[in-house]
């Protein structure tokens, strides 16, 4: 049991834990924002929620950000690992006869998500530690209302950012293009009862991102 | 039809290669890529110069020895078949024609396009049998009923060749389709229970020591498999692998 | 010296297990200090190699591919026998030995046959042990099918890939005891000479095919399961790398060859397609279960096919001669290899060749379509169907049983055998000949052993369909193991041999100076240009059909080929690399030799049996007309010959054959 993260297939198990927690997490997150397409007060209310529950903050917040960290600098060393694997490339090699690109670029892909992260912890997450966490204001409020909706279509209007985060999520839907139904192979599920996850997968790929570019779009427009 | 070929040469595991450019004309389409690889040669003796050296024995696609990247893939550009049965009908007139050695660092090269791919003997040793000795004595072959299904499946992971396309073929050089074959196999049959923890562990330790990479599931090593050998393969040595390690 | 074959006393029922009840045994603690030799690692060396390191002795294998599971044994497609009678058909150990000395044509050694198929039932016990997979039916239990010259169904199968499926078990068996440091594994090495102290096998000469290094290794007793030379023809269904270096090395230090003019051509092949063809591929023949074999009956026809003016299809039943089925209505298509091979020369001969070269016939399974489509449209409860329907269904049938074969043909060939019959024709595919080798399987020199189809073997003179896997795996795993302690019993106080002696000085000098004179020679054609010359000669001269003149003529061409080699021959590169090119011209130097020595073995036997046939011996007239005729008076007798430097002058030893469990009859099929 020690010393699994040595194995190869041990490495792909844990890439893929962390993968499936990352697609649950991203499924939430997306259910939330949606709500801001439909009702502000509800939005508002959820985020406050979240934001200020003690198992969000202090437990699942932290494995998340384990999560995010680990999936990404497993990914780098695995990627090194393989390159080493190959110590001379071939002169010609046409990956697209037996490959799909985004398994052959998930590292760019990822790299891609990883810049869409900082940019997303710069717009929210680290105003918002420290709104909470520095100053102290756990109210969750701004001039007598709850500031999250506020918060959000703010960001929105600038149509660089809005620019950034579609090409960012045409990137994470690339990414799951791949990782959904590879995630399922490397924890050994792969056969017949598993065919209709690989159709379930491609859904969630395109759905979720379209769907934070939806979010986006709709709150750059509308307001 | 004439072609252009460029080949890897390199005059053995120590030297450098390079890319060489040759010629050859008239050749039929119903050649098959090694007997044009046989027409270049003659060539080369007849004018004094070393052949190509290149790994082939059964041309007819079962001993897996013929092992060439072919225009940047695996036996070429045909599927479910090895480069001895690639034929020239596949290519035309005034083509140009890369031809390089399976590349892999598990792979050293030995000469021009021949690897060294006893990694997979190794991988073999580490686990890949059942521990029966020749006795004569074992029990009737018919007393164990094994169901058609499972029998099935497991002929068609142990028609594996161990050629090593799919390490050739992986972005990342993982020997996993190859493994995981060998691994269900025996997974899969009766007789191979009693061993099947320490048989996973040890070749997956024994892959992981030789150097090979990481499965990153792009599924290439399925494609270009002259034997057609599923992923299912590796989803199943994954699940055998994780089973065995958690079991302790 | 004259020929014993040590065939034990006793009923032929008694003879094996009497055997075993009374040979020398090595007690454990002494075979830990015996080292013996396998050189090639196919079914026979790799289980033989395997079996002989599970009880204790130190193995040294050798094989000149990368991996010992590479050996040409990979490639047999169709089955391999036993006689289990899981069909309850009527097979018993005595049927199989019957049926495989009359396929043999009654020139095989009764007792080493008998001991055959009493152990043929172990191999398929071992074989499943193993986890080789073979085919089962939908009970669990395992699945059989029938094979040409036989009338039950004795064959195991898995899929068309049996003999991978074999040597992938006795290679995993071989791998436990690498694993174990049992077997010292020598791939990419190629077995030079044999070295002979004292008068007894002490060892090896072999080259490192990456390095060029010479190397000795010296042993007890050394094995060799080297394959068979059908590549003496040049085109074969061998591997390209399949020689007959090393059992011909042995039989220039001592060993003799016997009976080298049996070999077998295979009908079901496909046929050549041009001058650059490299090598020829098999089709099994498990094909011939369900495939019709024809020519048109009339010329007209062959012409317009030949010039594409009509299609196979277009030809109405009449139009059609079904000559198996004409001429051997018993068997039809599923007379024995040799004969159905004669009978596709024949028809080509006459010009009823169907493609351009003239050479081939049509394997055609439109009726099988039919008669499976029926069956199934029956089992589906179809009213009525349409032919249409009726061949869907009777195709997926016939892919569900050959489909990886349908796709080999259509692959090589290009065109699709589910709409046009296939085009095959005969080919050589297997040699009943080989070193001659007493019932311990030792040749004449002693502590040598030869097992599979290197040795002159269980064959007679003709193999039946899946017995080459069943022999291979019998002499490896069941018969060796314990000839071999026999022998080596008195060897116990022996010690480890010494490879600084003179013998293998002088033996490895040779084997040098030989490679230097390749590398060094001046010549100016390359070693294939003599190994197409060679097959030519032996094909046109000693193929399927041969006479007299022809055979004295091939004697004496073959020699100037072999003189003009030693002349011209170029072998670029040098000794000390990997030299592609300087193992061929070793390995033909030898064919060039063995080719002669067949010839004159085939010129010698002046009668035809199996797969020799000899045009001044056939049936003239009555129900025969046409057949081979056997002459048991003057040739019932294992022809072995001994070295005396060139092929021609090779002394004859013959080792009579005494048939007194089996009557002695014409071989008929009709």
């Amino acid at each position: 049991m020690s010393g699994i993260l040595n194995s190869t297939i041990g490495r792909k198990f844990a890439m893929a834990l962390s993968a499936f927690f990352l697609m649950i997490f991203l499924l939430q997150h997306f259910a939330i924002n949606l709500l801001s397409v439909f009702s502000a007060d509800t939005f508002n209310d959820v985020s406050h929620f979240m934001g200020t529950f003690w198992v969000i903050q202090y437990v699942m917040q932290p494995v998340l950000i384990f999560g995010v960290i680990f999936h990404f600098i497993m990914g780098f060393v695995l990627e090194i690992k393989n390159n080493k694997a190959r110590n001379i490339s071939y002169a010609k090699n046409n990956g697209s006869a037996n490959s799909t690109w985004m398994s052959r670029n998930m590292i760019w892909s990822g790299a891609a998500i990883l810049a869409f992260i900082v940019l997303h912890f710069i717009d929210f997450w680290i105003p918002e530690i420290n709104t909470k966490y520095i100053v102290g204001d756990m109210s969750g409020l701004h001039n007598g209302e709850y500031r999250y909706f506020h918060e959000l279509v703010e960001k929105f209007q600038n149509p660089l950012r809005v620019a950034a985060y579609v090409i960012a999520f045409v990137f994470l839907a690339l990414h799951l293009l791949h990782g959904f139904s590879s995630a399922f192979q490397s924890v050994g599920a792969n056969n017949k009862y598993t065919k209709g996850l690989k159709g379930f997968g491609k859904a969630y790929a395109i759905i979720i991102p379209l769907g934070f570019i939806f979010i986006a779009l709709f709150h750059h427009f509308n307001h | 039809m004439n072609l252009t070929l460029k080949i890897w040469r390199q005059k053995d595991s120590k030297a450098k290669g390079q890319m060489v450019d040759y010629k050859v004309t008239d050749i039929s389409e119903h050649m098959s890529f090694l007997e044009m690889m046989d027409v270049l040669n003659e060539q080369l003796v007849n004018s004094g110069e070393e052949p190509v050296a290149f790994d082939h024995d059964c041309r007819e696609g079962i001993c897996g020895m013929c092992s060439m990247h072919i225009n940047g893939e695996a036996h070429g550009p045909d599927r479910g078949i090895t480069t001895c049965q690639l034929h020239m009908r596949m290519f035309k007139d005034g083509d140009t024609i890369t031809i390089e050695p399976w590349r892999a660092t598990a792979f050293p090269v030995i000469k021009d396009l021949v690897v060294d791919r006893t990694a997979f003997e190794r991988i073999q040793q580490a686990g890949g049998y059942i521990s029966v000795n020749t006795s004569g004595n074992t029990q009737d072959a018919n007393s164990i009923p094994i169901s058609k299904h499972a029998a099935d499946e497991a002929m068609d992971a142990a028609t594996c060749i161990g050629c090593g396309a799919c390490v050739a073929s992986c972005k990342n050089s993982s020997a996993m389709l190859f493994v995981g074959a060998k691994v269900s196999q025996y997974a899969l049959l009766p007789q191979g229970q009693v061993e099947a923890a320490d048989r996973v562990r040890n070749m997956v330790e024994q892959m992981d020591k030789e150097g090979f990479g990481n499965c990153t599931n792009t599924g290439a090593c399925e494609v270009e498999c002259p034997k057609g050998i599923s992923l299912e393969n590796i989803a199943r040595m994954n699940r055998e692998y994780l089973a065995a390690t958690f079991k302790g | 010296m004259a020929l014993d074959s040590k065939v034990p006393k006793g009923s032929i029922k008694d003879k094996w297990t009497d055997y075993k009840n009374n040979i020398n045994l090595v007690n454990p603690a002494n075979k830990r200090h015996i080292d013996v030799i396998v050189v090639g690692t196919g079914l026979a060396g790799g289980s033989a190699a395997a079996t002989l390191a599970e009880l204790g002795y130190n193995v040294k294998a050798f094989a000149y591919q990368d991996s010992p599971r590479r050996a040409h044994s990979i490639a047999a497609q169709g089955g391999i026998n036993a006689a289990k009678n899981y069909q309850g058909d009527g097979d018993s150990t005595y049927r199989l030995f019957y049926d495989t000395v009359k396929g043999g044509d009654y020139r095989s050694r009764e007792a080493n046959v008998y001991r055959l198929a009493e152990v043929s039932a172990n191999i398929i016990d071992q074989c499943v042990a193993q986890g080789v997979p073979f085919a089962r039916d939908y009970g669990g239990l395992l699945d059989n099918r029938s094979f040409g010259g036989v009338l039950v169904s004795r064959t195991f199968y898995a899929k068309g890939q049996t003999g991978q499926q074999l040597l992938l078990g006795a290679y995993s068996a071989m791998n436990r005891q690498i694993a174990r440091g049992k077997i010292e594994m020598f791939n990419r090495h190629e077995m030079l000479d044999v070295v002979v102290v004292d008068g007894k096998a002490r060892g090896i000469i072999a080259r490192n095919l990456i390095t060029g290094e010479i190397e000795r290794h010296s042993a007890h007793a050394v094995v060799v399961g080297s394959g068979g030379y059908g590549n003496v023809y040049f085109l074969s269904t061998n591997a390209m790398g399949s020689n007959a270096t090393a059992a011909w090395k042995i039989h220039k230090k001592g060993a003799y060859f016997a009976n080298p003019c049996y070999t077998q051509i295979h009908p079901t092949c496909i046929p050549r397609s041009g001058d650059y063809q490299s090598k020829l591929t098999l089709m099994s023949e498990s094909l011939r279960n369900d495939g019709r074999i024809w020519v048109p009956k009339n010329m007209e026809d062959v012409m317009a096919i030949r010039e594409g003016r009509k299609k196979p299809t277009d030809l109405s039943e009449d139009e059609r001669d079904y000559y198996l089925e004409r001429r051997y209505p018993a068997f039809g298509n599923l007379v024995p290899r040799d004969v159905a091979s004669r009978a596709a020369k024949e028809r080509c001969d006459a010009g009823y060749g169907v493609n351009a070269t003239g050479e081939a016939v049509y394997l055609d399974f439109a009726s099988a379509f039919e008669r499976y489509g029926k069956e199934q449209a029956k089992i589906h409860n179809i009213q009525n169907p349409s032919p249409a329907k009726i061949k869907e269904l009777g195709q997926a049938i016939v892919e569900a049983k050959y489909g990886n074969l349908f796709q080999m043909y259509e692959k090589i060939v290009d065109q699709n055998p589910y709409e046009t019959p296939m085009m095959i024709y005969p080919a050589v595919h297997y040699t009943m000949g080989g070193v001659w080798v007493d019932y311990n399987l030792m040749t004449t020199i002693p502590g040598c052993y030869c097992i599979g189809e290197a040795n002159f073997s269980d064959h007679g003179a003709n193999r039946l369909g899946a017995s080459a896997l069943m022999q291979g795996l019998a002499d490896g795993y069941f018969v060796l193991p314990y000839t071999i302690g026999d022998y080596l019993s008195s060897d116990i106080r022996t010690g480890a041999i010494s490879t600084d002696s003179k013998e293998f000085e002088e033996a490895e000098k040779e084997v040098t100076e030989r490679i230097n004179f390749f590398v060094n020679n001046k010549g100016t054609k390359s070693v294939d240009y003599f190994h197409k010359k060679l097959g030519k000669v032996m094909w046109d001269k000693a193929g399927m059909s041969r006479n007299a003149k022809g055979l004295t003529e091939a004697m004496a061409e073959i020699k100037a080929i072999r003189e003009e080699f030693w002349k011209e021959v170029s072998v670029p590169g040098t000794a000390d690399e990997m030299n592609p090119e300087l193992e061929k011209a070793g390995r033909v130097a030898d064919f060039l030799e063995l080719g002669e020595l067949f010839a004159k073995d085939a010129l010698m036997r002046a009668e035809s049996c199996g797969g020799h046939f000899r045009e001044e011996s056939a049936e003239l007239d009555g129900p025969q007309k046409g057949e081979a005729k056997r002459n048991d008076k003057d040739f019932a007798f294992v022809a072995a010959w001994e070295y005396k430097g060139e092929p021609a002058d090779a002394v004859l030893h013959k080792e009579e054959l005494e048939f007194k469990d089996i009557e002695l009859k014409q071989r008929s099929y009709k």
